[in-house]
């Protein structure tokens, strides 16, 4: 998928890159190619160089260097008033001297459609987005649920093909966040509207992508779709930044194969992992693995599986899981996650125990 | 806890009623709240509000006609101003008997300045009779020592005026003497003036109580050793006209009748003298109807005179006329004024806007430097930047020789930019523009960039962008911002006075002329009354039509 021609990419980085003051990069050499009709977030922590991305395609931020390109064509020199790309804000933005309805036509307006049009568009897109009653309001007369919604029928109005989102959930409660992360991939699938959206919620963007870009340092680290992201993450970054991490540090002994390598810890403990972005023996590594990939009962494991010794440090009650803090080889920070089912064992403090892993669950990533 | 009663109130724990309690336990509040303020309010009633309704009472007070001739005025109202004619005899009688005591009390010239407010020359007219009036006096003064020489000396006076009796005269005399001067007047005299004698020779009594008052308690005077004044001669001489006082003097047997009837046996060599003709001798004008119609149009203790004034308006007898058209300044001072502040607050708002913008989008740093220009002209005196438009706008000024200089303008045409409104204008422009800029800034300040984005994300142009999402979130600041300038404006002094000339000068500064030259300060109250009530029109007309919770100082 991330390598596609010029003719089927209908959002194109090309080697962009941009700085504010002339000395430091803010976007470090990008390139990105959406197909239409994706839904794509940009993820990363702040700082990371998303939002001046997202800005720069809306056309509020020049690139230093590079090329976007918008349906094959470069957009850099074109206002982001004539890109047609709608965009929904942080704050939502919405007009606060203007009702829901004029802040809907405002788009239209502009675009010089006749009045009834205009209506009908304005009727269809509150109704979309179930507001369809609140027309005659202004927006400080709307909860935050209902002005998220009023900005997303905004930029969905004129029927753009391309919404931009600039973490536009951050100011919802959770439960709120999570039903209109629903309805937002919904109506954006419903629509095949391709989508940029920019979130440092990394829960959201796997839940919301098709595909996600998490960005640090001015790069995309890794752009892959969700589930590859957290299973396979490219590289110790973004194994830290998606998801729950156990990390343990060590040296790779020996290569036994494309998928599978030695590993000696710090502490002396030998385990087997997946190599993947290490290439020879004796360099430094960091293993991961997922917290839920752990296993406490050893037969589960394969024959001649490398276990390690692990003293219980916390046992936390959660509901629907439990978590349970470890020493493992010197790190203290080790944990492991187990579903609430009725045989499984509620440990307590000091308790000593044997965990393993699967090797293919045990990636080896870079230092 | 609380409970609902049958009827549907509210009742707190312990029974009572729910807004009962609220009430309670708000009411400490309150009062602290009132506590806290109170300093401030008694300090703003004391030494703001109650010296301005004083100060603008005086454009309706008039109690000065009346107080200084309350007997000529009384006359007066029986006159017809219409019939052309001065009024007759009794009406000069009761003038010199008043104006003797106001010329004493030196309170004579006030009148006449009072009035001649309302008919030139009266000044004069009362200062120049004031002098002359002792005259008169000694028309009967003499011939009366001659007849009965010890009526010369004031001994025998007191003598003579002194009895048995309840004092009326004496506090009826007292009354006007406290209302003529303004002081109470209050302090034994020395004297019980004999009902007999009050009753025989009314004028006369009336006369020496004025004296003995004024000689006892302005003086501090003992009056049985004092010579009365020569009022109180022609009082007597007045009186013994009558032949029914004649008689009565003839058949009187107090003290000192003898001295009385020498008089009445020797009426012939008494004088005739009329006072009208006495007046006229002084003043032509006092004859002259004019004069009269004025005093009695400005008798009543209060009047809408000086209203009338302010709005070029003459005060008739019964109605009120329009000045001729030479004669009218004021409303197209009114007009001017406002006009001129309507100008210059435009010029604020087309000036300060763009700065405004920019001291609220530039980055800190350099908002801060711009923000320091604009608060500048703060921190220098208000005198100090008008005299500095003065170097810079007239004819050989800075403005004009750079024009020259470099050709726009020619040598022998230079601009006119100073003693006319457009200096007005232009300096005031000047002076009063961070009271536009920073509500202006304040406002902006609140507005998101990200709402601009967002109009040029949905396919505004930034012209479009500004006008119907920018500029319509402004508004409020630019409401506060005209306001703020607007009022300032309307009662600016000190600007147009140093560059205004005659054409740029505005309300204020005629109010000041006067507050302090002419000293006319009840046509000054009343101007700044219409003011006054001009900007709280011009205020309620903006609520109406802009609202006032449009208009934002902030947040």
């Amino acid at each position: 998928m991330t390598d596609l021609g010029d003719d089927q990419s209908f959002v194109k980085f090309d080697r962009v890159q941009k700085s504010y003051d002339g000395e430091n990069l803010v976007v470090k050499d990008l390139n990105l190619a959406m197909p239409q009709g994706e839904f794509l977030t940009m993820l990363g922590p702040s700082g990371s160089g998303k939002t001046t991305c997202l800005m720069m395609l809306a056309g509020f931020e020049t690139a230093t260097h590079g090329e976007i390109l918008l349906d094959g064509k470069p957009i850099n020199n074109i206002p982001p008033h004539k890109r047609g790309i709608g965009m929904v804000f942080q704050n939502y933005a919405l007009f606060p001297h203007m009702t829901v309805a004029e802040n809907l036509a405002f788009p239209l307006e502009v675009r010089k459609l006749g009045k009834s049009e205009r209506e009908a568009k304005v009727k269809r897109a509150l109704d979309m987005v179930q507001m369809g009653d609140f027309g005659g309001r202004r927006p400080a007369q709307l909860s935050g649920g209902q002005q998220q919604r009023v900005a997303l029928a905004r930029a969905l109005v004129f029927e753009p093909e391309l919404v931009l989102m600039d973490e536009p959930l951050g100011a919802l409660d959770k439960q709120l966040r999570e039903h209109m992360q629903f309805e937002i991939t919904r109506l954006a699938h419903e629509l095949g509207i391709t989508t940029v959206y920019v979130t440092h919620d990394q829960t959201e963007a796997l839940t919301m992508s098709d595909r996600v870009a998490v960005f640090e340092d001015g790069r995309i680290q890794q752009l892959a779709a969700p589930d590859t992201l957290y299973e396979e993450p490219d590289n110790s970054f973004v194994a830290q930044f998606i998801g729950e991490n156990n990390t343990l540090e060590g040296i790779v002994t020996e290569l036994k194969g494309p998928d599978l390598c030695t590993v000696k810890l710090d502490g002396g403990e030998i385990i087997e992992a997946k190599p993947v972005n290490v290439s020879a023996v004796g360099d430094r590594t960091r293993v991961s693995i997922r917290p839920e990939r752990v296993e406490m009962s050893m037969d589960r494991l394969q024959e001649g599986a490398h276990t390690l010794k692990a003293e219980v440090l916390e046992f936390i009650y959660m509901g629907d899981i439990f978590r349970t803090r470890l020493r493992v080889a010197g790190n203290e920070e080790f944990v492991v996650k187990t579903r609430n089912a009725p045989d499984q064992p509620r440990l307590t403090p000091g308790t000593q125990i044997e965990i393993g892993w699967l090797p293919e669950d045990c990636r080896a990533l870079d230092a | 806890m609380s409970d609902m009663t049958s009827s549907g109130q509210m009742l707190a724990a312990d029974g009572t009623p729910l807004k009962t309690s609220l009430a309670r336990a708000l009411r400490r509040q309150k009062l602290r709240a009132l506590a806290l303020i109170a300093p401030l309010l008694l300090f703003v009633v004391i030494t703001f509000i109650v010296p301005i309704a004083t100060m603008l009472f005086r454009s309706v007070e008039n109690q000065i006609v009346s107080s200084t001739m309350p007997q000529a005025v009384e006359l007066l109202q029986q006159w017809d101003s219409a019939t052309g004619v001065a009024p007759d005899e009794a009406v000069y009688q009761a003038l010199y008997f008043d104006l003797f005591k106001a010329a004493e009390a030196k309170e004579h010239t006030k009148l006449g300045t009072r009035l001649n407010y309302e008919q030139t020359g009266t000044s004069s007219l009362f200062r120049t009779s004031g002098r002359k009036l002792d005259d008169v006096g000694e028309l009967w003064q003499d011939p009366i020592e001659d007849i009965a020489p010890a009526l010369k000396d004031g001994e025998t006076w007191f003598a003579m005026m002194s009895g048995t009796g309840s004092n009326t005269v004496l506090e009826e005399r007292r009354a006007l003497w406290a209302s003529l001067v303004e002081e109470p007047f209050a302090g034994d005299v020395g004297i019980t003036i004999s009902d007999e004698i009050a009753q025989m020779l009314p004028l006369t009594t009336a006369a020496y109580a004025d004296w003995a008052i004024y000689e006892a308690i302005e003086d501090g005077k003992d009056i049985s050793k004092r010579d009365p004044w020569e009022a109180v001669y022609a009082g007597l001489g007045l009186d013994l006209r009558s032949d029914a006082t004649v008689r009565a003097v003839n058949a009187y047997t107090g003290p000192h009748a003898a001295d009385l009837q020498l008089l009445t046996a020797n009426l012939d060599q008494m004088p005739n003298t009329m006072f009208k003709d006495a007046f006229a001798e002084m003043d032509e004008d006092w004859l002259d109807p004019e004069v009269w119609e004025a005093i009695k149009i400005y008798s009543p203790n209060y009047t809408s005179g000086y209203f009338l004034n302010a709005v070029d308006m003459k005060k008739g007898v019964e109605t009120a006329e329009m000045r001729p058209e030479n004669q009218q300044i004021y409303i197209t001072l009114f007009k001017r004024t406002l006009w001129m502040s309507l100008v210059i607050t435009a010029s604020c708002i087309i000036l300060g806007y763009p700065v405004a913008w920019l001291l609220a989008n530039l980055p800190m740093r350099t908002a801060n430097v711009l923000m320091i220009l604009v608060l500048l002209p703060f921190w220098t005196s208000l005198l100090v930047r008008t005299s500095a438009w003065k170097v810079l706008l007239q004819q050989q000024g800075v403005i004009n020789e750079i024009l020259v200089w470099l050709g726009f303008v020619d040598d022998a045409n230079r601009l006119i930019l100073m003693n006319n409104a457009t200096g007005t204008v232009i300096a005031m422009t000047h002076i009063l523009m961070p009271f536009m800029i920073l509500p202006l800034y304040s406002v902006m300040k609140t507005i998101p960039p990200s709402y601009l984005r967002a109009a040029k994300s949905l396919g505004a142009t930034n012209f479009t962008a500004f006008r119907r999402v920018y500029f319509p979130q402004s508004v409020p600041g630019i409401g506060a911002g005209s306001i703020l300038v607007f009022i300032l404006a309307i009662g600016y002094y000190i600007t147009p006075e140093i560059v205004g000339g005659t054409d740029g000068v505005l309300i204020s500064n005629r109010i000041a002329y006067h507050i302090s030259s002419s000293l006319n300060w009840g046509l000054a109250a009343a101007l700044g009354s219409i003011l006054l009530a001009l900007v709280m029109v011009l205020y309620w007309l903006y609520d109406r039509i802009v609202g006032i919770d449009n208009v934002k100082l902030g947040g």
